[in-house]
């Protein structure tokens, strides 16, 4: 059966909806409404300063770093400009067929397309991406030539920093390197805005905060690819200072040349300024891939290597110092009353009342009859044993500081260590054990505990040079401001020191560590040949392996790890000291045979060749 | 049935379709970064679908409704080819390549669905019998099921919505519909797992705290509040908004545009073109509730509360209040398919309004 329509009741049905929708549509409109009148009224404050920080981008403009020079105007630090290859993925139209051509252009590896592809799966497109960093000069010039024909691709120049005397100054510069997630947790985040690199060690990192100088603040407003579209107003970057060192490149080069195929340290210092003059811990190594992250490969080499080239022994080397101490060890007499005219014998031994423990003489014999002066000279151990003994350890530890040795020297390189002048509390706070005497007689040739570093050697015997004014040993001696060019002397820094030695004291030790080289008898006297000017020195030989009591130490036959280390220090000429240095080979042997003349070659150099004395004109001071 | 009573066209309801189009040409010149080429593409776009409009303002229901199940049925069997070739090309499709233009069958279904439910419980007395329920519920799920399945979720959830409005207007009972949107609710997490895809549920999380991820899936819902906001009460001024301008606002031509709307003409503007909206809207209803005849009513009333639909997902999404869903501004995106549906849909509002007499009495 058909059913019967009843028209009008549909009609209504549909009529009454329809009115229901009107009243649908109109609370929807008005939730819209509301949600409108909301974010453009109520919050219209809130967002038009979201709009303006989106518009508004506070670019750092990174200020030049400081450059660093030595003595003669050499440059140990610069800045290069180098290129980065950026794209803009959003304006890229096809980005295969991109960088197909850019290949043609510059060399892409295919790691630098899988590094860069999935950079940007995992980075917004409309972010900056780094294609290919360092950039050849002759390739970005191609690239910049034919970079309209690719949109989306920009060069990039920054500035990056370059060691171009590489390992010569690796531990005295140091490096920078990239800004880490430990340095973060340290500096001042604002500082190093637009910033990428912070000193690492030595100068760059001691010096950071004069070689950083100030990022500039430029204000523009740019659009959401945060490329600029209009610059408002600009500070300008201040560059960092300029740093002038003390050192001597030339010197240290030579330095470097002369521990050829050694393992050492060599320090030399201008004893009036306290101006370091060469600073070398050989092997080195070339600080420029640190720049920009050294391999893990080449790092692990490095780091691997037996001869620790990473080690900067000069500052961190922590050496027995042997009896080149021993002048310094008089002078502590003499201050404590034991002069240098004291009459000992010397059978070649030392025991100590009530033990069956014989000390011995480097000189299986004995040097039968010395005196304090002939003790130095010939270096006679048991002199030293018997003048320690009655010094007694507190007199030795007291007397053995003013001179430096266990104390910073306060040279401007980070972390450097005391090196250490054993003390009973020392023992007692370290070992937790009481002092022996046995340790005091040790202590007195420079073995036993103590332990010096090569600059402190060096500082010590510049202190000496100067006859008892100490100087702070130091590597900058002059900023200069990159803006204006106004150069700054910084003046050294005297110490004072209560050492309590006479004027007559010095010139004792010095007449004594004079004929250590110029003398009959003397330990070093072999590098006295043909020499212009008088010097003073002192060798060390420093045990590395401690050897039993019925054995016998034989130089040729041991192994290279156990034979001893060779040292010297020694300062020229006496009148006017110009130079004091201090030698350490590791493994030389003795002191007198590998570290003396190495030092006599350094003193020869720098008197002779770099300040040009003894030539034709004054042959007289050849005496 | 006097011919003296069919008025040539609906005056007011062109004029204001001719002022949101004419808005959208202001507006996209800005967002477009006042390149005549996408205006000129636009216009003739625009162009093309209003001498559709007229066309179809010609054609009389009678012709539309007898055209109805073979227009259904050719859009089925097109998503279905759509659907097939995305298998085989291993990739999402959603359009057949005509050579001439791209031609999407989901948009064909936006007008082909609320036609066919229209057809079918129109034959049968309202309120519909169970029978013609579950046939009508049938023919609104195929299709819908079909599009999710390309996926393309937003234009899904607007065909089922164009499809259920008019089985909503033809009366179905209040307690089905209450009951109906309990269960929905009930199985809602069920769909959220099952049915959404993981940028889907990211989205619609995004709404939720946009700033958890800024530069992520939260930049688009941000930069576009932040421009709504930063308009205030009387805008920016045209082309001065800084963050359509300055590219912030992404998709600025197309499902954003409202952004750089409110941003460059305030909330003054916003209120003009909402205003505009719904005197379509309301227009549209009018036509349903004048309309002679059931089919009639039911297709134009569905017809123009899917039209308000659009414009409430739209702003809704572009102002943080719904997910973002690919749903464009209409009229005002820039962009042509969804242009030429919307025509023709008042086109054949237009055509119902003209043709009041038609099946009076069926």
């Amino acid at each position: 059966m058909i059913p019967v329509r009843d028209y009008l009741k549909e009609s209504k049905i549909i009529h009454n909806r329809i009115v229901f929708l009107f009243g649908f549509v109109s609370l929807m409109a008005l939730i819209l409404i509301v949600r409108l009148i909301h974010l453009q009224i109520s919050q219209h404050q809130h967002f038009s300063t979201l709009a303006q920080n989106n518009r508004i981008d506070i670019i750092s403009l990174p200020p030049v770093r400081g450059l660093i020079y030595d003595r003669n105007g050499e440059v140990l630090a610069q800045n290069f400009r180098v290129y980065n290859l950026e794209i803009l993925p959003d304006k890229v139209e096809n980005m295969d067929e991109t960088l197909n051509e850019l290949r043609q252009l510059i060399d892409l590896s295919d790691d630098n397309i899988r590094q860069f592809k999935t950079l940007l799966k995992r980075r917004p497109s409309f972010e900056r991406q780094t294609l290919r960093a360092n950039l050849k000069e002759d390739e970005a010039a191609r690239l910049a030539v034919n970079q309209h024909r690719y949109p989306g691709v920009e060069l990039r120049a920054r500035l990056q920093r370059n060691y171009p005397k590489g390992e010569l100054i690796s531990h005295v510069v140091g490096y920078v390197g990239r800004i880490s997630s430990e340095d973060l947790a340290q500096i001042d985040n604002k500082r190093y805005r637009g910033l990428e690199y912070i000193g690492k060690s030595g100068i760059e990192s001691y010096y950071e905060s004069s070689l950083l100088g100030k990022s500039g603040v430029q204000r523009a407003e740019t659009n959401a690819h945060g490329r600029v579209v209009r610059s408002l107003e600009q500070t300008e970057p201040v560059a960092g200072q300029t740093m002038y060192l003390g050192l001597d490149i030339k010197l240290q080069r030579k330095s470097i040349e002369a521990l050829e195929g050694f393992e050492g340290a060599v320090v030399a210092i201008e004893p009036k300024t306290g101006d370091i003059l060469a600073f070398v811990s050989v092997p080195g190594f070339d600080p420029n891939p640190f720049v920009n992250g050294i391999s893990r490969k080449n790092y692990d080499l490095l780091r691997s290597s037996p001869r620790t080239p990473l080690l900067n022994r000069a500052l961190y080397g922590r050496y027995a110092p042997g009896s080149t101490i021993k002048g310094f060890i008089s002078l502590v007499g003499i201050k404590n009353d034991i002069g240098h005219d004291t009459k000992i014998f010397c059978p070649g031994w030392f025991t100590l009342p009530g033990h069956k423990h014989r000390y011995r003489d480097w000189k299986k014999n004995g040097h039968g009859q010395v005196n304090g002066h002939s003790a130095v000279v010939q270096s006679c151990d048991v002199y030293y044993y018997r003048l320690a003994k009655r010094l007694g350890i507190d007199r030795l530890h007291e007397g053995m500081s003013h001179f430096g040795f266990g104390q910073k020297s306060g040279v401007d390189l980070p972390g450097e260590p005391s090196g250490l002048m054993p003390s009973r509390d020392w023992k007692q706070r370290a070992r937790s054990q009481p002092w022996y005497p046995g340790e005091t007689v040790i202590t007195g040739i420079g073995q036993g505990y103590m332990l010096v570093t090569p600059l402190q050697l060096a500082s010590a015997t510049a202190m000496l040079a100067n006859r008892g004014q100490k100087v702070e040993p130091r590597f900058l001696t002059a900023v200069e401001n990159a803006q204006s060019q106004v150069r700054t002397e910084i003046a050294p820094t005297l110490v004072e020191t209560n050492a309590g030695v006479s004027q007559r004291s010095y010139a004792q030790i010095i007449e004594s560590m004079e004929d250590v080289i110029h003398g009959q008898r003397g330990t070093a006297r072999g590098i006295s040949e043909g020499i212009k000017y008088q010097m003073a020195g002192k060798t060390g030989t420093a045990q590395v392996k401690s050897i039993a009591q019925n054995e016998k130490y034989d130089e040729e036959n041991v192994e290279k790890k156990f034979k001893d280390h060779s040292l010297f220090v020694g300062f020229a000429p006496l009148d006017d000291p110009k130079i004091a240095i201090a030698v350490v080979v590791e493994h030389g042997g003795s002191g007198g045979r590998t570290a003396a003349p190495i030092a006599r070659k350094l003193l020869d150099y720098y008197l002779l060749d770099r300040l040009g004395m003894y030539q034709e004109e004054s042959p007289d001071d050849n005496s | 049935m006097n011919a003296s009573h069919q008025k040539f066209i609906d005056i007011p309801l062109l004029t204001a379709i001719l002022m949101v189009c004419g808005l959208s040409l202001i507006v996209l010149y800005s967002a477009g970064g006042e390149d005549m080429k996408l205006l000129a593409k636009h216009s003739v776009r625009v162009g093309f679908a209003f001498v559709l409009m007229l066309i179809v303002s010609r054609i009389s229901p009678s012709f539309l409704y007898r055209w109805s199940p073979y227009l259904y049925g050719v859009g089925l069997v097109l998503l279905l080819i759509v659907l097939a070739v995305g298998i085989i090309g291993k990739g999402a499709q959603r359009w057949i390549d005509l050579g001439l233009f791209r031609f999407q069958p989901a948009e064909l279904m936006k007008l082909a669905v609320p036609m066919m439910v229209a057809w079918v419980l129109a034959r049968w007395t309202l309120p519909p019998r169970p029978l013609a329920l579950i046939t009508s519920i049938i023919l609104v799920l195929l299709p819908t099921a079909l599009v999710i399945l390309q996926p393309d979720l937003g234009t899904a959830i607007l065909i089922a919505s164009t499809g259920l409005l008019v089985i909503f207007l033809s009366g179905v009972g209040w307690k089905l519909i209450v009951g109906v949107l309990a269960i929905l609710s009930a199985i809602a997490p069920a769909l959220w797992v099952l049915v959404l895809h993981d940028y889907q549920r990211r989205r619609v999380l995004t709404l939720f705290d946009p700033w958890a991820d800024p530069l992520g899936a939260g930049y688009h819902t941000i930069q576009s509040i932040i421009a709504i906001g930063s308009g205030g009460i009387d805008g920016k001024g045209w082309l001065a908004g800084s963050q359509s301008q300055l590219e912030f606002i992404p998709e600025r031509s197309t499902d954003f545009i409202f952004a750089v709307f409110a941003e460059e003409f305030g909330l003054l503007g916003v209120f003009v073109l909402l205003a505009l909206y719904l005197f379509l809207v309301f227009k549209s209803l009018m036509i349903a509730f004048y309309a002679h005849d059931t089919y009639s009513r039911l297709l134009a009333g569905s017809l123009s509360v899917t039209f308000f639909l659009y414009v409430f997902v739209n702003i809704g999404m572009v102002s943080g209040i719904l997910p973002v869903v690919g749903v464009p501004l209409p009229l005002m995106s820039y962009g042509g398919t969804s242009i030429v549906t919307l025509m023709v849909a008042f086109g054949i509002l237009m055509s119902i309004d003209r043709h009041k007499n038609f099946l009076a009495r069926r």
